[in-house]
């Protein structure tokens, strides 16, 4: 039998009941919301029960939301099954304040570069990582770049008007 | 640098007391790109590695929270940039994705052609430089001219060479020329003599192959494990790849195969590229013959029907109103993208890129993240060198095809 949304919605809900907080399918992908200290737990299920089997890990990172208040980071993992060719989004949102999520280096070796990452541009404390140190920034940064309070652009700059160019 | 690894305690019977830390890059002529590696020698032979990445870093995710759609496409370019306008056209295909809009079939097939012509230049540029890693320059500066040949196609499509910004959402900024069909033509006639002939010169060449077989190798657990995607994985037996898994721009129509390696050693990956070049060869002339099948209408289609996104005709700007309207939205950034979160793939020149973007309704992305894969598979470097000497390091490097740009967004 083929692996659909509705069998993997089914064992998550079975699995985690009211931690799994939210479910949505958009553009042919579904996307679970989970209580952020479940991420390593739902991974865990997701990769070694053996009817899911979500043992590939495609991408890492995070999102930042400075509206939503208490839950402003999303750290987004994308996985993807590869047999049943069936991906996965799995979200997990944690306070600005303290960001702190588990590490998903146990499962994917592959998650140590992309939880680095996440961790260098928004801050994203991954416990338990054997490494977590800036990957792409230089190492005496002292913020955390992709976060929304830090504009692109200069601020003391006159020639431009956001009005017109750009958000 | 970690001050961890500075007294490795080295094995029974070792020539040298102590190791030696040796500095690969950042900018050493035998890594190919801005990256470093601090190896820990015992003699020749490698008992710790540590990558550092970064330093080509140009912040493209933020950058790209403030542009609109169209002008993101030039991030995309510097990313991979051997296979710009495969970035090019995984970007149109995401936003397309986002939009709901789809292409006509010829846009998806000169597409096709455009993006496998990409990953012939990037294979051969990465196959050639593992020559001349291995020893062998002349047939690296051989098979050059014919990416030459392949830089003047793009440069008939779009008038550029290397870093593209081909293309449009929906299609094409203009439709192909007769020169660019005439020269496409002439690379599928010759080329294939020249690669022919490359190929001779490596696949049983013994020094070559002493030199590639079993080194740098890496099985198919770990490989998935490290989230390997493209040639490196396709090398150590998973036959994964984005065009047949989920196919985009039309890549059910083709004929091809996927070829496969055994044990994920230098060779393999080395033999992988080589024949995805055979593969995609065939595909381009798949294309090219379907292309010219055309009849009436769908014969001179170069774009999609979505003006708020594609800019149009400059006579039509100024002579109606709803072109003029469109033309200046388009360029001051005034179409606001809809609300949605997609992640969208291509197969790239070294893997899956992933685009994952997330719109709030503004002019430009909320959010956008590259999953770029050579940043993803470099982290398994270190693990694949420990133990190998340094010339195979050397080998593996190149043969992984790590291109800094795109590691370091």
């Amino acid at each position: 039998m083929p692996l659909t949304h509705a069998y993997i919605n089914e064992q998550l809900t079975a699995h985690l009941s009211e931690k799994l907080i939210a479910w949505e399918e958009s553009y042919g992908m579904a996307s679970a919301t989970v209580q952020a200290d479940h991420n390593l737990k739902t991974l865990t299920f997701l990769h070694d029960e053996p009817s899911l089997g979500f043992q590939f890990m495609t991408d890492i990172t995070a999102v930042h939301y400075p509206d939503r208040k208490g839950e402003e980071l999303a750290v987004v993992y994308h996985l993807h099954n590869l047999v049943e060719n069936i991906r996965l989004r799995i979200k997990v949102f944690v306070p600005v304040a303290s960001p702190n999520v588990y590490t998903a280096t146990g499962l994917f070796s592959g998650a140590n570069w992309m939880e680095r990452e996440t961790f260098d541009f928004y801050g994203v404390n991954f416990i338990g990582h054997p490494d977590l140190r800036r990957v792409l920034n230089v190492d005496e940064m002292d913020y955390f770049p992709l976060r929304k309070e830090y504009p692109l652009e200069d601020q003391t700059r006159i020639d431009k008007d956001d009005e017109m160019f750009g958000r | 640098m970690t001050a961890e690894h500075v007294n490795i305690n080295l094995p029974e019977g070792s020539i040298e007391k102590k190791t030696t830390r040796l500095n690969l890059g950042p900018t050493h002529p035998a890594t190919h790109g801005v990256f470093q590696n601090i190896l820990e020698m015992d003699g020749e032979r490698i008992v710790h590695a540590e990558s550092t990445v970064g330093y080509i870093h140009r912040a493209f995710e933020k950058l790209a929270e403030r542009r609109p759609l169209y002008q993101i496409t030039t991030l995309t370019d510097r990313l991979n940039y051997c296979s710009s306008p495969l970035n090019n056209m995984g970007w149109h295909l995401t936003c397309e994705k986002l939009l709901g809009i789809t292409t006509p079939k010829r846009v998806d097939y000169l597409r096709v052609i455009i993006m496998e012509l990409a990953r012939i230049t990037d294979h051969l540029i990465c196959n050639s430089i593992v020559g001349v890693d291995t020893g062998a320059y002349t047939g690296f500066l051989y098979v050059m001219q014919y990416r030459e040949l392949a830089y003047e196609i793009y440069e008939e499509v779009c008038g550029s060479r290397l870093t593209t910004n081909m293309g449009r959402i929906g299609g094409f900024e203009r439709d192909f020329s007769d020169a660019a069909f005439k020269k496409i033509e002439k690379f599928l006639e010759e080329f294939p003599g020249v690669w022919r002939e490359f190929e001779n010169l490596f696949t049983r060449n013994r020094i070559f192959i002493e030199r590639t077989v079993g080194t740098g190798a890496i099985s198919a657990e770990r490989a998935l494990n490290y989230s390997f995607t493209g040639p490196n994985l396709r090398a150590a037996g998973v036959d994964y790849d984005v065009r047949v898994h989920s196919p985009y721009s039309s890549y059910e129509d083709f004929e091809f195969q996927i070829p496969v390696g055994k044990t994920g050693d230098n060779y393999d990956r080395f033999m992988v590229r080589n024949e995805e070049i055979w593969q995609s060869l065939s595909i381009i002339r798949q294309a090219y013959q379907k292309i010219q099948n055309m009849k009436g209408a769908d014969a001179t289609v170069y774009h999609a029907d979505a003006p708020e996104y594609y800019l149009p005709a400059k006579k039509d700007v100024y002579t109606k109103m709803e072109a003029l309207i469109y033309h200046f939205k388009i360029v001051m950034g005034e179409t606001d993208i809809p609300v949605g979160e997609v992640y969208s793939c291509v197969e790239g020149g070294n893997g899956e890129l992933g685009f994952y973007l997330i719109s709030d309704g503004g002019r430009s992305p909320f959010r956008l993240h590259f999953r770029r894969p050579c940043f993803i598979y470099y982290q398994a470097y270190a693990e694949i060198v420990k133990g190998a000497m340094l010339t195979d390091a050397i080998v593996t490097m190149s043969s992984l095809n790590l291109i800094a740009g795109e590691m370091d967004a």
